[in-house]
């Protein structure tokens, strides 16, 4: 993955509170195409943190990082305090091997802008099959937490049914539910809501509401909907050209935006709907 | 000009049938071995290893290019100068099964870049191991859009058995070149040949398009 061996990050994240995802000089590129440029971000444990930008602009790319999805180029991510893709070895970082990623991965969840369920299993298997075969639960306890997670986002009756007979909007209630099956300590959110329809937006992203208002999750979210960036998010970063143009919470940048590309973003934004 | 005896017919018939189950026992060895190791040659080529990816692609790509019949003579022949020596039925099933192997890894190959990224990146999301990954999430999709390949290379090391009549595995065509050179008929044995190989493959194939449709039904891919 990473070839390089890195010295001067530290080991592991000291001090009080600790951020539950911090990325430290992060860069990313394919070939000469800069995606990410020395990314700094901090988000603490139970934060709410959106990512908007035009496309193109790296946001995905900062999730996709965090679920291992891509390799990063440079820099050090640390989740939970502890190196993501690196693992300490004296007193260098070294890319990390399997089991160390594995691991760290466990603390993630992620949500994808087209699902991505297993077709050949039911809703209910679909979110049976990481707790079984990876968090070694047993069948039963894995098909009463599935149920019970099916039931939050409003899928209970669904269970027995796969993917290709459900609608969009309930295809991605049942990813999230597969994704928090798995306790995930951080939750992605990727583009979750771009491949619906407008009718059913709604269904999901009150599906997160509820995650946000009982859950003491850590969730990161790259979304277009502003409306409910704004409504939900406790940091609101826009993301311009691989970088962090400006961030605060929602009422700063939505009400004052004060970066001219920020502003020329949103008004753009506003205009489209 | 027409010479069909039917009393010859008759007589022929039990003995050639008897030979169909040796050339059922081929085909449907062969092509156990073959999807099997069709599977290992294709997963074979996906591992990060490139010195096993190489080698495994450059053997499939000899085998492809190489006539069947020159690989049974070669496994049946050549093996004992190396000290390997097979009876006919067992190095018949090695070249057959290693053949085929070659063309159903590429079914599989095809089958298995099918299914989209996204469904990787679940399955890595999930945190799941390489192998469940494979086995839970990747082959069951792989496989439905394989089946039709298989499907064909079913039917085909069928009637690619009479090639192991060459090194005298006693199955249809072997039966039959025997009775047409004990008897100097050959019209009806020969015709008899045709007729079970055509009564078998059709229903086959049939059976083949229905199994598909059920596959596709059980994993609620329809």
């Amino acid at each position: 993955m990473n070839a390089q061996y890195l010295s001067g990050f530290p080991l592991k994240l000291e001090g009080d509170p600790v951020p539950m995802v911090s990325f430290k000089k992060v860069t990313k590129s394919y070939g000469s195409l800069v995606v990410l440029d020395s990314l700094d971000l901090d988000i603490a444990e139970g934060e709410m943190v959106t990512i908007i930008g035009p496309s193109g602009s790296g946001k995905t790319t900062v999730l996709r990082m965090l679920m291992t999805l891509e390799t990063i180029n440079g820099g050090v991510i640390y989740v939970d305090g502890e190196p993501l893709t690196h693992m300490p070895s004296g007193n260098e970082l070294v890319p990390a091997n399997n089991r160390h990623l594995r691991r760290m991965r466990s603390k993630i969840g992620m949500c994808f802008q087209h699902f991505n369920l297993f077709p050949h299993m039911t809703a209910l298997e679909n979110c049976m099959e990481g707790p079984v075969h990876v968090l070694g639960l047993s069948k039963k306890e894995a098909r009463e937490r599935a149920e019970e997670l099916l039931a939050m986002v409003g899928m209970a009756d669904k269970r027995d049914q796969h993917p290709s007979r459900l609608s969009g909007g309930q295809q991605q209630r049942v990813a999230i539910a597969r994704a928090m099956a798995m306790r995930p300590k951080v939750m992605l959110f990727d583009e979750v809501t771009s491949a619906l329809d407008p009718e059913v937006i709604g269904e999901v992203t009150n599906v997160i509401r509820k995650l946000v208002a009982e859950h003491h999750l850590t969730m990161l979210m790259v979304t277009h909907q502003m409306g409910f960036a704004k409504d939900i998010s406790d940091r609101v970063c826009f993301f311009y050209g691989g970088r962090i143009e400006e961030q605060g919470t929602p009422e700063e940048l939505f009400g004052n935006p004060k970066r001219e590309r920020t502003q020329q973003f949103l008004s753009a934004v506003k205009e489209a709907i | 000009m027409f010479d069909w005896r039917w009393d010859f017919t008759w007589e022929i018939l039990p003995r050639l049938l008897a030979a169909t189950g040796n050339t059922l026992l081929a085909a449907g060895l062969g092509y156990a071995i073959a999807v099997v190791l069709g599977l290992a040659f294709a997963l074979a080529q996906r591992t990060p290893y490139r010195s096993v990816t190489v080698v495994v692609r450059e053997a499939i790509e000899f085998i492809r290019s190489t006539p069947l019949v020159l690989q049974i003579f070669f496994v049946f022949y050549v093996g004992p100068q190396f000290g390997i020596r097979l009876s006919p039925w067992t190095a018949g099933m090695i070249a057959i099964g290693l053949h085929y192997a070659a063309y159903l890894s590429e079914v599989y190959r095809g089958g298995l870049e099918s299914v989209p990224k996204g469904q990787w990146e679940a399955a890595t999301s999930l945190n799941l191991s390489t192998a469940r990954t494979y086995f839970r999430v990747i082959i069951p999709q792989a496989l439905p859009p394989s089946l039709a390949g298989m499907g064909n290379y079913l039917v085909g090391i069928f009637k690619d058995t009479p090639m192991l009549s060459v090194i005298g595995v006693a199955e249809l065509m072997h039966t039959a070149n025997a009775i047409g050179s004990e008897t100097y008929r050959f019209l009806e044995p020969y015709t008899l040949v045709g007729v079970i190989f055509l009564l078998i493959s059709l229903p086959t194939a049939a059976g083949i398009r229905l199994f598909e449709t059920w596959v596709r039904r059980k994993l609620g891919m329809v």
